[in-house]
């Protein structure tokens, strides 16, 4: 089992965190000006790259408080934990 | 009695050629799984179209194909579901003669069951569907699903006690490496290349999406550039890292499946039994493995494989559904890629490049498919047209709004 570092809590198991995503998918400005198309990006469309991925988490048992992470999808590795509204670190390859 | 698996045919000793690719096809069918596979039989069977390469980064059929848990039903809510996995169910009550090769389909029934109230009325709902759709289904209260399945726990006082299940009679298994090596070996016979050892890493393309006018000329290989005339992706759960390539964008998600085997028992589970809701499937392997399955790891992946704790749950739901198995050891886990997407139903269609066709996000089922969507596949290669059994799962539906939601079958299980 992996342990994965909460920002507020330090590392706990994984099977204290809930999945939740990409993350940095911003609710759009103007809601009422998207085509049905925006809508269905904002709402389905998401990446899934193989390597470096920004995704948030929930540590759900935990403080309850939801972080993102940039995790390798291919090894699992997480590469940075950080806090909702700071900045995605900078880690070579990644797309988002 | 015969014991179990001495009716396992043997190995045969010719399997198919190995031909170096060559620099160009009408044809091109990335990923040698089970869908490449039998698209690439139908396309030559079906359509007489043989100047084909089915193109594998690995071993044939290493992927899902190999990984899965071979479960074959069609008993799906939704009438576009029901359509092509009841056209696949069809097939593979025949495919055994078509293929002239043993692919030991079993139809020994699955019981899908119900642990809540609202699972009775799902299920009930689900059987009324099939019905109206000529799929075979049957409710049934917990002393029938006993009779049918007499070592699962239908008492009334575990944690999730077993209120009835969905009975589909015809629902099998099939031996998965058998069902891979038939497809290959006719589409070999037929003239068409199946080139292992060979991964697709990118496309030569002309035109441009912005006016219509896109198209591959060409596959980009670890073994030299191909041209070909029609692409068809059946690349499962890495399918969006070539589409990434191709700058289309989809709501595929790869998510890591598990499974896992135990030791070899004499014959104890006459059926198949799935619970969506406590998260676990079994069945018994021809040779006498207790074979099972659970839902997805929840985070993306490509490590073919997953978390401990996931397996913790299911051995967990599995010994109190089957008090038997607590002694039963475990043999092996592993894990396969998939790609889900939000409506837990396929892609499969028309891309953005005129002459690029695409099949994925079968997610958890689509073993199952596999003579169904390989017969609907060829038929839109060779005549232009969508098959209509295909024509739902286009991608635009997620523009559209007309989404095919399958949970209501498919489920986290299969
Ligand atoms: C543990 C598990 C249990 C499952 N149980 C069931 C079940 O009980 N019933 C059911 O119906 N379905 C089941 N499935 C799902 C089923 O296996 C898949 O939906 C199905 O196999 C997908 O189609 P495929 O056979 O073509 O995929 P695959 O067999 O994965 O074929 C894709 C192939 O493409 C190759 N490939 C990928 N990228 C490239 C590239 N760039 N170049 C060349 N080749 C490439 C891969 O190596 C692979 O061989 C299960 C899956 C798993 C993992
Ligand atoms: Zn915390």
């Amino acid at each position: 089992m992996q342990l994965i570092d909460c920002p507020w809590c330090g590392p706990r198991e994984e099977v204290e965190f809930h999945y939740g995503g990409q993350a940095h998918v911003d609710y759009p400005a103007k809601p009422a000006e998207l085509t049905d198309e925006q809508w269905a990006r904002f709402v389905f469309f998401r990446d899934n790259p193989k390597g470096p991925f920004a995704e948030r988490w929930n540590h759900s048992v935990g403080c309850r408080r939801w972080f993102n992470a940039v995790r390798d999808t291919h090894t699992y590795q997480f590469l940075a934990v950080y806090k909702i509204g700071e900045n995605r670190p900078e880690i070579p390859g990644a797309r988002t | 009695m015969t014991p179990p698996g001495a009716d396992l045919p043997e190995h045969p000793d010719f399997l198919w050629r190995n031909p170096e690719p060559k620099r160009s096809y009408d044809v091109v069918i990335i990923g040698g799984g089970g869908h490449g596979l039998a698209t690439a039989h139908y396309l030559a069977k079906n359509h007489g179209i043989t100047n084909v390469a089915v193109l594998e980064k690995g071993w044939l059929a290493g992927g899902n194909m190999a990984r899965n848990t071979t479960l074959i039903r069609s008993n799906y809510l939704w009438d576009e579901s029901a359509a092509i996995y009841e056209h696949a169910l069809k097939l593979w009550e025949g495919l055994e003669d078509d293929l002239g090769y043993p692919i030991l389909f079993s139809q020994r029934g699955v019981l899908n069951l119900a642990h809540t109230e609202q699972d009775v009325r799902d299920s009930v709902r689900r059987v009324e569907a099939n019905k109206l759709n000529g799929v075979d289904a049957e409710w049934l209260e917990p002393d029938d699903v006993a009779k049918i399945c007499p070592i699962l726990n239908v008492s009334e006082d575990i944690r999730y006690p077993v209120l009835g299940a969905t009975y589909q009679p015809r629902a099998g298994i099939a031996k998965h490496d058998y069902v891979a090596w038939g497809f290959a070996r006719r589409a070999d016979e037929a003239g068409i290349d199946l080139i292992q050892d060979c991964e697709v890493l990118g496309f030569r393309t002309e035109g441009s999406q912005a006016d219509g006018t896109a198209r591959v000329t060409g596959v980009r290989t670890s073994r030299g550039d191909i041209a070909c005339g029609q692409v068809a992706l059946c690349a499962a759960g890495h399918t969006s890292t070539l589409l990434d390539e191709l700058e289309v964008s989809t709501p595929l998600q790869s998510h890591p499946l598990q499974a896992l085997v135990s030791e070899l028992l004499e014959p104890v589970h006459p059926t198949i039994v799935m619970s969506n809701a406590v998260h676990v499937y079994v069945s018994q392997a021809h040779k006498g493995e207790l074979v099972m399955g659970a839902g997805v790891d929840s985070y993306n992946g490509y490590g073919q494989r997953g978390a401990f704790h996931i397996i913790e749950r299911q051995m967990a739901a599995a010994v109190e559904l089957f008090p038997v198995f607590a002694r039963a050891h475990l043999l092996r886990s592993w894990a396969g890629i998939v790609d889900t997407n939000p409506d837990a139903s396929p892609i499969v269609g028309r891309t953005p490049y005129a002459n690029v066709l695409v099949n994925a996000g079968w997610g958890t089922g689509g073993f199952k498919s596999t003579p169904g969507l390989g017969w609907c596949l060829a038929h839109t290669i060779a005549t232009g047209e969508l098959h209509p059994y295909i024509a739902p799962f286009s991608l635009d539906r997620f523009v559209t709004g007309a989404l095919v939601d399958e949970h209501g079958a498919a489920g986290v299980a299969h």
